[in-house]
C-alpha cells in the first residue's frame, strides 16, 4: 500500500428519534477515516499522482469499512460522500488529489454502482478540526430526501504533515424527510442525477 | 419580514487568495460566502407541513445572492462556483435546514443567467431541459447541512456552476455566524467563487471542455 495510515476511525450515526418523533426504520450514516502521512508536506511540488494512487486505494478502504460498519450488502447503500482535512505544511491541493481523480472508482465498487457525482468537501485544518462531509444519493443526485451531511473529525489529527480522509456511506435519507422533490421510488438512475 | 420569514442578521464574507504557499496565480480567486439568520417558525415542535416557508424562502434567497456577488466586488458573469447549506439551531429539527434545496439554488441560477423552466425545478427534476438555450448555471447546487449550536462552522462545497464535473472547481469554504443560530433560528448559506482552486493541477474536465450542457459534463 502507498498510503502510510496511522490511523483508521469509523463512525456510525443511528437517528431513532427527530422531535420526539420516531424514526422507523432509523436511519444510519457512517463515515470511515483514515489518517495518512502527506508525502508532500512543506514542499511545493507540481505532480501529485502519488496522492490519487493513495485516493484509490481510500476509495475502495474506507468505503468498505462503512459498509461493514452499517452491516449491510453493498447494494443496500443508498446515499455517499467524500471529504478531506490537510494539515498545515500540505496544500488544499492536496486534498483534490486524492478525492478526484481516483477514489470514486472503487468507491463505488464498495457501494455497488454509484451512477452519481459523489459530493465532497476540502479543507486546511489542525488537530481536530471538523469537516462537513456532503451526501447525495448514490444513483441520482436530485433526490432531495438523501442531501445532507456528516462531520468527520479525528481529535488527533491532522498533524502539520498529516491528511485525514474521509468516506461517508448511508443506508437512508434524512430522518422524516418532507419537502418533496424527486423520490427514491422515481429514481432511473442512468445519468446520474434523475 | 412576514409570519414566516423574520431576518435577524445577515453576514457576508470575501475571502481574495494571491497564493497557497505555490506560484503566485494571474488572477487571484475569490471566494465569499452570505449567511442570514432566520427565526426557525417550525422550532420547538413537529410541525408536518413546513413547504409554505420554502416558498417565502425563495425571495430571501434572491436578496441574498445579489447582496453576495456585490459583497465580492464583481460581477454575476465572474461567477464560476457555488455551493449553499444550512445551520439548524438546537430547537429545530435537520429537515428544517433542507427547506433552503429549491430556494437556496433557484435564488444563485436565477442570478447567474439560467434560463431553465422553475417548476421542473421545484420537483427536483432540475432545469428541466439542456443545452445552451437553457444558459449557465445548469449544475446542481452542492450542499450540506446540520443542527448545531452558535458559532457552529459549516463547510459549505463548491463545484463548478454549469459542469458539475468540472475537477478545479471542487472546493468548501467554511462559514459560521458568531452567536448564530440561537435553538430557535436557522442559518442559511450561500457560497460562490470567481474560479478554480488557486493552485488547481490535478487534471480532469476543465471549464473550456464543456460540451454536453446537461449540468454535468
Amino acid at each position: 500500500m502507498k498510503a502510510k495510515i496511522r490511523k483508521l476511525v469509523v463512525v456510525v450515526d443511528e437517528t431513532r428519534i427527530e422531535m420526539n418523533k420516531e424514526v422507523k426504520p432509523a436511519t444510519r450514516r457512517a463515515v470511515a477515516m483514515a489518517v495518512i502521512e502527506n508525502p508532500f508536506a512543506g514542499k511545493y511540488v507540481e505532480s501529485l499522482e502519488e496522492l490519487s494512487d493513495i485516493g484509490e486505494e481510500l476509495g475502495g478502504l474506507l468505503g468498505d469499512k462503512c459498509v461493514q460498519a452499517l452491516g449491510i450488502q453493498p447494494g443496500q447503500a443508498e446515499s455517499y460522500g467524500k471529504g478531506a482535512i490537510v494539515g498545515e505544511a500540505g496544500e488544499l491541493e492536496h486534498a483534490a488529489a486524492i478525492l478526484h481523480p481516483k477514489l470514486g472508482k472503487p468507491l463505488r465498487k464498495a457501494v455497488e454502482k454509484g451512477a452519481a457525482l459523489v459530493p465532497s468537501a476540502k479543507k486546511m485544518g489542525s488537530l481536530g478540526s471538523a469537516i462537513d462531509v456532503p451526501l447525495g444519493h448514490k444513483d441520482a443526485a436530485f433526490v432531495r430526501s438523501h442531501f445532507d451531511a456528516i462531520e468527520a473529525r479525528v481529535s488527533d489529527a491532522p498533524r502539520a504533515n498529516e491528511i485525514v480522509v474521509a468516506v461517508a456511506v448511508t443506508d437512508s435519507g434524512r430522518p422524516l424527510p418532507r419537502v418533496g422533490g424527486l423520490q427514491t421510488s422515481e429514481i432511473k438512475g442512468e445519468d446520474g442525477l434523475r | 419580514m412576514s409570519e414566516l420569514i423574520e431576518v435577524r442578521t445577515v453576514l457576508t464574507q470575501a475571502e481574495t487568495i494571491y497564493h497557497e504557499f505555490g506560484p503566485v496565480a494571474g488572477k487571484p480567486l475569490i471566494r465569499g460566502a452570505v449567511a442570514a439568520v432566520l427565526k426557525n417558525p417550525y422550532a420547538g415542535r413537529y410541525e408536518p407541513n413546513i413547504l409554505p416557508m420554502m416558498e417565502e424562502l425563495n425571495a430571501v434567497g434572491l436578496e441574498m445572492a445579489h447582496r453576495l456577488v456585490a459583497a465580492m466586488g464583481v460581477q454575476a458573469d465572474d461567477i464560476e462556483g457555488y455551493g449553499k447549506g444550512a445551520i439548524v439551531g438546537a430547537a429545530g429539527e435537520l429537515e428544517h435546514g433542507a427547506l433552503w434545496h429549491v430556494p437556496g439554488g433557484y435564488a444563485m441560477r436565477e442570478l447567474l443567467g439560467w434560463k431553465g423552466d422553475r417548476d421542473s425545478y421545484k420537483q427536483g427534476q432540475g432545469g428541466g431541459q439542456k443545452g445552451l438555450e437553457a444558459g449557465r448555471a445548469l449544475s446542481i447546487v452542492p450542499s450540506t447541512k446540520k443542527v448545531g449550536a452558535p458559532g457552529t462552522k459549516l463547510d459549505v462545497p463548491l463545484t463548478h456552476v454549469t459542469a458539475s464535473y468540472v475537477r478545479g472547481h471542487f472546493d468548501a469554504i467554511e462559514v459560521y455566524v458568531p452567536g448564530a443560530p440561537a435553538a430557535d433560528e436557522v442559518v442559511f448559506i450561500l457560497a460562490m467563487s470567481t474560479g478554480a482552486r488557486i493552485h488547481e493541477r490535478v487534471g480532469g474536465l476543465k471549464p473550456e471542455q464543456i460540451s454536453k450542457f446537461d449540468g454535468l459534463r
